[in-house]
């Protein structure tokens, strides 16, 4: 076993998110009517994005570790800051501006969640007991419940996501799971009466886009359309005429692959989910190495967590899933959700710095 | 119990990899879905979202508004908007351009200029805009294509507003020209402005007011059918038309005046002294702003730019050019003001040096003009005289003077690109060339060589305030403006640069003098005023050029000419109201009251007496 606390980055996974952030470029430059001060943006944001994955690189695990509960709480109280302020600006309330720099808490809760409850996972051996795996669903439960209240399901589904994945690592019983996936389908149809009308309306659309082209139906319409129209090759990078001709609504946010699909069709699609496909298979590598529980728990969680974020965001676009706020994560623009990103893959690289020579 | 800790270890590992393993197959399952949604999307389905996608029903079609005319004092238009048939296409609907350009250039004469803008555009734009391959069909070409129309897909004839200018090279510098918005326009414009707009304004007028000319952009929502036709308007958005534009000028008497510099290259501004309204300013050599509305070609550009007649330069408002003598009456103000010119009287010996066996700075008349005073030194035009007054006044003292009649500074005209000319001073010299400032240089400010440089413009304004008793208003082009929003015209208002500053009896001692300068037998532009049936108050001037050497591209025979002196002439009349200012400069024209004064006169006379100058008139 080595102790070296040495500070090394692991070129094959950095190599794959320098594509993705070069794909992103050229894709918002197509998407954002060939802007240059919206590619300069989105490159400072990357830059910056880099430095922030280099300096959580220098974390050691055990640090990681020690800060995990001040963390969580931190961001617990900014949850419930963020909350109050929209209950009394009666909106829809996610950002905390700083002054400088404005910044969602429910993005940090986004590394925070599965920190906590990995945290909590390593207290006992593994695999998790019961009521080990209880008291994760706690740590999950509570900033979920804040998230949907702001009102924002999707970060609150995925935030949820996260920290569930942790325990499914820790090794909770496959009964127990089952027992689990049985009362969520039996709370579905109660939860359908729970969520809000424009849930709803976002789930019967993706039935039936058509009953409505022009009013809900109209994202899901416009951007099947723009996939569709690429065919094999696509129609070849700035030539997306749904995407050129303002029919893809968000397209340099949460529609970017409607363009990049009709610009770089089936085979242009097909390259990016296998780079995707990459860059988590060498992150559930790196978990697989590491040298502690904790790390592997973490990086296992951030693996898939980006995992899902892709099959979300290329299942809305496509139109095999309800249309959540999910951005297509390293390629759409914005700043907060990608700095969350590279601060989750300097976890990553920390592991590696810090992984397990004798296995 | 270390034992025991190894063992549960490799448990944890254990049970970690399995789920690994689990996670693992069902990303790959995501995976296949995700491609297999993608494979029935753009596979499967391909020939129908690819048809959908070309008809996409609703689109939304810009309408742009209609450009506001230019029109002159009096109303005669020197902008306008003419009906002309383009032809313009969509690439992304075309299936073989080479086959198509073929075809369509047996129908209409297509050049290869245009070809070359064409293919240039076309690789420019994305390719579902509409790009333009001809404009100025002639009627017979727009029949010819319209009968043959079916044959080519993606093509449309469409009649478009074309700018046009019937002035064509009169005022051309002050009216600009619009041209097609450029990729380097992109960079500088709002795009969501300019949506559907093709042109703006790139020089002149045209430029200065692009805003008021151009209108607000409409939009119509359209529903098309799947051959692209359009069955209906869903929502209509009209657009605003831009604003028309009365300007200032009075264009007979910039024609005048522009006839009236003939060949020669120099400038002539006039203006209204009691409210800065500027009459005419010419510069010639000119060019045809049309030539620029659908752009210009390289060739023909080149041969403008390269000119050494520089006809894009406009002269009256850019030319540089060292005052000479017509910066004297400033001057003159300049000494009764600080009290100096009151009394004094100056015995000229035709020379005047600083110090014992210094420097000689010679007068023009080489015998001297005897004693002189103020009066004299101006209607002679004394150069000793104003020599000593500028060595008494200091360099410091005559920048922050002349400074008061808008010298140095520009004059805020609405035009782009106003040259400030150069009015030196001690603290300038340190500052652009870090060397200290010779008293020499003071000697020769005062007869207006050396470093001052003024514009044709600035000459003009200034003179205007002497003329509007020391009140110099800003000079300006925009008289009204009018638009369907504005009930009737709306005049533009009069602004005020400097008042009270100058004391009365001080202008009307300058004034008289420099009705004098064309009115005594001693007076340098008696010929001017001979016969004249009003009153001229005027200065002559002659200002050395500042050499230019042989090269290249100038000839030796050429140089000579080039090297001749520039005429200047300042006027205003009738002397006791005056109606208007002109300022005049004749590039190499010999000296000022010979070449520049004729053709002050004859548009004064036009303005004043309504008399066509007759081209044989000799004033002498």
């Amino acid at each position: 076993m080595s102790d070296s606390k040495g500070f090394s980055i692991d070129w094959t996974l950095f190599t794959g998110l320098l594509i993705l952030s070069v794909i992103s470029l050229f894709i918002l430059y197509s998407a954002g009517d060939q802007n240059l001060d919206l590619l300069i943006r989105q490159s400072i944001r990357i830059v910056l994005a880099f430095v922030v994955m280099f300096l959580v690189a220098r974390i050691t695990p055990d640090q990681l570790l020690r800060w995990t509960p001040y963390l969580y709480g931190i961001g617990l109280i900014l949850l419930i800051i963020v909350l109050g302020a929209g209950v009394i600006g009666k909106g829809a309330q996610r950002w905390i501006d700083l002054g400088f720099v404005r910044f969602q808490p429910a993005e940090m809760m986004k590394l925070a969640v599965p920190m906590m409850v990995a945290w909590v996972m390593v207290k006992k051996p593994l695999p998790a007991s019961l009521a080990t795996a209880m008291l994760g669903f706690i740590v999950v439960a509570i900033p979920a419940v804040l998230v949907i209240k702001q009102p924002d399901l999707g970060t609150a589904i995925l935030i949820a996501g996260s920290g569930l994945v942790v325990i499914f690592f820790a090794g909770m019983s496959w009964r127990v799971i089952a027992m689990l996936v049985a009362v969520v389908a039996a709370a579905a149809p109660l939860a359908w009466y729970l969520i809000h009308d424009y849930q709803r309306q976002r789930i019967l659309t993706l039935f039936d886009p058509w009953s409505d082209p022009l009013g809900a139906g109209y994202h899901t319409i416009q951007s099947a359309i723009a996939v569709g129209s690429g065919g094999l090759y696509g129609k070849g990078w700035l030539n997306g005429s749904q995407s050129q001709l303002d029919f893809i609504p968000e397209r340099s946010t949460d529609f970017i692959f409607a363009v990049f699909s009709e610009e770089f069709g089936f085979m242009g699609s097909l390259i990016l989910l296998l780079v995707y496909l990459f860059v988590v298979s060498r992150s559930l590598y790196i978990a697989i190495e590491a040298k502690d529980s904790y790390s592997r728990l973490l990086c296992g969680s951030l693996a898939v967590t980006f995992a899902i974020y892709v099959f979300v965001n290329i299942g809305m676009v496509t139109g095999i899933l309800p249309i959540v706020g999910v951005p297509l994560p390293m390629i759409s623009y914005g700043g907060t959700s990608m700095v969350s990103l590279m601060a989750g893959f300097g976890i990553l690289m920390s592991a590696y710095s810090n992984r397990w020579f004798m296995h | 119990m270390s034992g025991f800790e190894i063992k549960d270890v490799f448990r944890e590992t254990r049970v970690f990899t399995a789920r690994s393993i689990v996670i693992g197959i069902l990303m790959l399952i995501l995976t296949i879905i995700l491609l297999a949604r993608l494979f029935y999307l753009q596979v499967v389905e391909y020939d129908r979202y690819s048809t959908l996608s070309k008809n996409n029903r609703i689109s939304v079609v810009p309408r742009p508004p209609v450009r506001g005319l230019i029109f002159d004092r009096n109303g005669i238009p020197l902008a306008r908007n003419i009906p002309s048939y383009t032809l313009e296409v969509v690439p992304d609907q075309v299936e073989d351009m080479d086959k198509l350009l073929d075809e369509l250039g047996k129908l209409v004469k297509l050049t290869e200029y245009e070809l070359k803008i064409f293919h240039r555009d076309v690789k420019r734009h994305a390719r579902f805009d509409t790009i333009i391959l001809r404009s100025r069909l002639t009627d017979t070409e727009a029949a010819r294509f319209a009968v043959n129309r079916y044959r080519f897909k993606g093509v449309e004839l469409r009649a478009r507003l074309e700018r046009n200018y019937p002035k064509k090279k009169s005022g051309a510098h002050v009216v600009g020209y619009v041209g097609r918005i450029s990729s380097r326009d992109l960079e500088k414009i709002d795009k969501e402005i300019y949506r559907g707009i093709n042109f703006l304004g790139k020089t002149g007028i045209e430029s200065y007011y692009e805003d008021l000319l151009r209108g607000e952009i409409g939009f119509d929502q359209i529903e098309t059918n799947a051959h692209g036709r359009v069955v209906r308007t869903i929502s209509s958005t009209p657009s605003v038309p831009g604003k028309n534009v009365y300007l200032t000028i009075d264009s007979e008497l910039q024609l005048v005046a522009e006839q009236a510099l003939g060949d020669y290259r120099g400038a002539v501004v006039a203006i209204k002294p009691a409210t800065g309204e500027i009459l005419a300013f010419a510069s010639t050599p000119s060019y045809d702003p049309n030539a620029f509305v659908y752009g210009i070609s390289t060739a023909d550009y080149a041969l403008l730019r390269d000119s050494l007649d520089t006809p894009l330069l406009n002269r009256a408002l850019r030319g540089r050019y060292p005052p000479g003598s017509t910066i004297k009456p400033f001057m003159g103000m300049l000494g009764l003001k600080s009290g100096l010119s009151q009394t004094k009287i100056i015995s000229c010996p035709g020379s005047y040096t600083l110090t014992k066996g210094g420097h000689r700075f010679r007068d023009w008349k080489r015998g001297g003009h005897g004693h002189v005073g103020l009066h004299d030194a101006i209607v002679q035009s004394c150069d000793v005289y104003f020599y000593d007054l500028a060595h008494h006044l200091g360099i410091d003292y005559m920048h922050d003077n002349l400074a008061l009649f808008g010298f140095g500074a520009k004059t805020g005209i609405d035009l782009n690109g106003e040259s400030r000319g150069l009015l030196p001073s001690r603290q300038w010299k340190r500052a652009a060339r870090d060397q200290t400032w010779y008293p020499g240089e003071t000697v020769i400010a005062g007869i207006g060589q050396g470093y001052v440089l003024t514009t044709p413009l600035q000459l003009a304004s200034a003179t205007s305030a002497l003329a509007n008793n020391g009140i110099r208003m800003k000079p300006h082009l925009l008289l009204a403006e009018e638009g369907p929003l504005l009930a009737g015209k709306e005049q533009n208002e009069q602004v005020i640069l400097d008042g009270e500053i100058w004391r009365d009896e001080d202008l009307a001692i300058v004034k008289q003098a420099m009705v004098d300068v064309t009115d005594s037998p001693r007076g340098t532009a008696r010929r001017i005023g001979a016969g004249s049936p009003y009153k001229i108050a005027a200065k002559t001037g002659t200002a050395q050029v500042i050499g230019i050497k042989q090269n290249e591209r100038y000839k030796e025979a050429e140089v000579a000419l080039r090297n001749r002196d520039h005429a200047l002439f300042v006027a205003f009349a009738p002397a006791e109201n005056p109606e208007i200012t002109v300022a005049v400069i004749v590039e190499n024209g010999g000296h000022g009251g010979s070449t520049a004064g004729p053709v002050a006169r004859k548009v004064m006379d036009y303005y004043l007496l309504g008399e066509m100058p007759q081209q044989d008139k000799d004033p002498s």
